[in-house]
């Protein structure tokens, strides 16, 4: 904050930050510490508050198999959806670029899946990949019951990986177009007189010059693979078939709201809070070395 | 383009129109889907060309989703968040870039670490705090020894508990802080020379010179206020009254509340309504959308 400030009304000031700073106080860190006082406590049945059980709840989450599942579940969503989705919008970015005829209409429909609420892509991946209706359904015609995902997870995984990297792969795009625009050009010609052809010119220029973009992203990416995911999985499978898409934020939820058991739903709200705050972390690290070397 | 490299070029234009056509066919089965009757959209293999059952099943969707009243809702809240942070974005960081004052990259810091705690993370106390806003208030006077019993104001089945918890946004007072920083420093001297205060300031000239980003962030968190999914769905019970759009796919998916084998061609149907508004915003706003987009992540 190098701006020479202006005014010295301190109360206005106050004025002016009080409404955001009042609900961020409220919906944001007064929950955040009471998830962190619930996991810590444990409600007495009869009422009359919590009672203070240390690790307790830590523990128990973390020796449950269930939650052990669940965690295997979102790491490999997430790396895979990721990865899926990370690949094919630097591949488009990169074709993209070129600017050949029609480069504006694909850059609008590429982009467009990003305009999507999750639980209007986990409808419509739901319905093309139906077992028994919809685009994929063909195939169990001619091998009967290879493709379930309703009664096989490991499809219903596959699914979900799916309708993420679908959704995310606009906003991928958008930003590795982003940088990909912003490589001067003279450095694409240079190479290209010192005869490195097009591919080359990708892999030697343009993807090392890309490597924060796509930092980013994969943490981007990642941390709303973890977040984000709710409104797909509660769409397509609701956590199943036999937990196979439990993913963590789903486990929070149903706990916490059909389970009602706060203090559980707590704890597991902790640990995930931590893995993003860890991510963010990263992220801000990252953003800060950039602003140094620029 | 550099070289001139026809075969390189036809392999790529070839790949980037499959692509292409790969990620808009979920958009075409939908419309096809919801353009087909009931027998039709249920064969194997479905039709990939549209019927002509189109606007029956957006009709029957309609009613049954009971969309005349939810589309409302959802504009609504959608308008109703986005001006709110639009507003709480722009005053906080006028406070924070123009003003001098203690504590002053504390609330910077107060209102940026919240991207470290997305509505997810934090769902079961968010939702006990919007049973009882006042709750803590109250357990802070509790503590100090006072004991006070504040009335409870529950958010529940409300529009501002679809609003409130929504309305703090560290993405768009970071974007508008970005953006007063590269106001030069003169301008603040010339008005306050004029005889301006800080608000008439604000007011007269920051606001409209803040223009482009304020279209940019309008578009990008009317999208994100749109597709709120899970929160809805925790604090509306009063369906009848204030369910929003996105809530309604909960109950056209099979084994749903509609309950009859897979209607798909009206599932894809209200799929259809839901979607269309987030699209339309997208296609017509979609050089500010990625502008927003891209500034506020920088």
């Amino acid at each position: 904050m190098n701006k020479r400030a202006t005014f010295s009304n301190s109360w206005l000031a106050a004025a002016l930050l009080l409404p955001q700073l009042l609900l961020v106080f409220i919906f944001f860190y007064w929950p955040s510490g009471e998830a962190l006082w619930w996991s810590f406590t444990l409600e007495r049945p009869f009422g009359g508050g919590n009672e203070w059980v240390g690790f307790y709840n830590y523990l128990s989450v973390l020796q449950d198999s269930r939650y052990w599942g669940s965690v295997r579940v979102s790491v490999i969503f997430a790396i895979a959806a990721s990865a899926l989705s990370i690949l094919l919008a630097l591949m488009l970015a990169v074709f993209v670029d070129r600017r050949m005829r029609g480069h504006q209409i694909l850059k609008t429909g590429f982009f467009l899946p990003y305009a999507l609420a999750a639980p209007a892509v986990g409808l419509a991946f739901r319905f093309i990949f139906a077992p028994d209706a919809g685009l994929i359904a063909g195939i169990n015609r001619v091998f009967p019951g290879l493709w379930n995902p309703a009664l096989d997870g490991n499809d219903a995984l596959t699914l979900i990986i799916l309708a993420q990297a679908w959704s995310l792969v606009g906003y991928n795009f958008i930003f590795f177009l982003a940088g990909l625009q912003s490589i001067p050009r003279a450095l694409l010609e240079a190479g290209a007189m010192d005869g490195a052809g097009p591919l080359r010119r990708v892999w030697d220029l343009q993807l090392p010059l890309l490597a924060p973009t796509l930092f980013f992203l994969l943490v981007i990416n990642i941390t709303d693979s973890f977040v984000n995911s709710f409104g797909i999985v509660d769409i397509v499978t609701s956590g199943g078939p036999a937990r196979a898409t439990e993913l963590m934020v789903y486990k929070v939820y149903t706990d916490g709201f059909q389970g009602k058991d706060s203090s559980l739903a707590a704890t597991q709200s902790v640990i995930l809070m931590v893995l993003i705050m860890a991510l963010t972390f990263v992220q801000f690290r990252f953003i800060e070395r950039k602003v140094h070397y620029n | 383009m550099i070289e001139r490299t026809p075969v390189f070029d036809a392999i790529v234009q070839v790949l980037l129109v499959l692509s292409f056509v790969a990620l808009l066919l979920p958009f075409w089965v939908v419309l096809v889907a919801a353009s087909h009757d009931f027998h039709t959209v249920n064969q194997v293999p479905m039709p990939l060309l549209p019927g002509r059952h189109l606007f029956e099943n957006l009709a029957t969707a309609w009613e049954k989703g009971n969309f005349s009243r939810v589309m409302v809702n959802s504009l609504i809240v959608a308008i109703a968040v986005t001006a709110g942070k639009i507003a709480l974005a722009a005053i906080s960081a006028f406070a924070i870039v123009y003003f001098d004052f203690r504590l002053k990259k504390l609330a910077f810091w107060a209102i940026f670490i919240t991207l470290m705690l997305p509505l997810e993370v934090r769902i079961v106390p968010t939702y006990s705090v919007a049973a009882d806003v006042l709750a803590p208030f109250e357990a802070i006077l509790n503590l100090t020894g006072l004991s006070v019993d504040l009335p409870q104001w529950s958010l529940l089945n409300s529009y501002s508990g679809l609003v409130l918890p929504l309305v703090a946004t560290a993405t768009g007072t970071f974007l508008y802080r970005q953006f007063f920083m590269t106001v030069p420093d003169e301008l603040a001297e010339a008005a306050r020379m004029d005889g301006s205060g800080p608000l008439r300031f604000f007011w007269d000239i920051l606001l409209p010179l803040s223009r482009a980003n304020m279209i940019a962030l309008a578009t990008i968190m009317f999208v994100f206020a749109w597709n709120q999914y899970l929160w809805p769905l925790l604090i509306i019970t009063d369906q009848a009254n204030f369910a929003t759009a996105t809530m309604q796919l909960q109950k056209v998916v099979p084994n749903g509340v509609w309950g009859e084998p897979p209607v798909w061609n009206t599932a894809m149907a209200a799929n259809l309504i839901v979607l269309f508004p987030p699209v339309l915003v997208t296609l017509l706003l979609q050089r500010w959308f990625v502008r927003g987009l891209i500034s506020a992540e920088k």
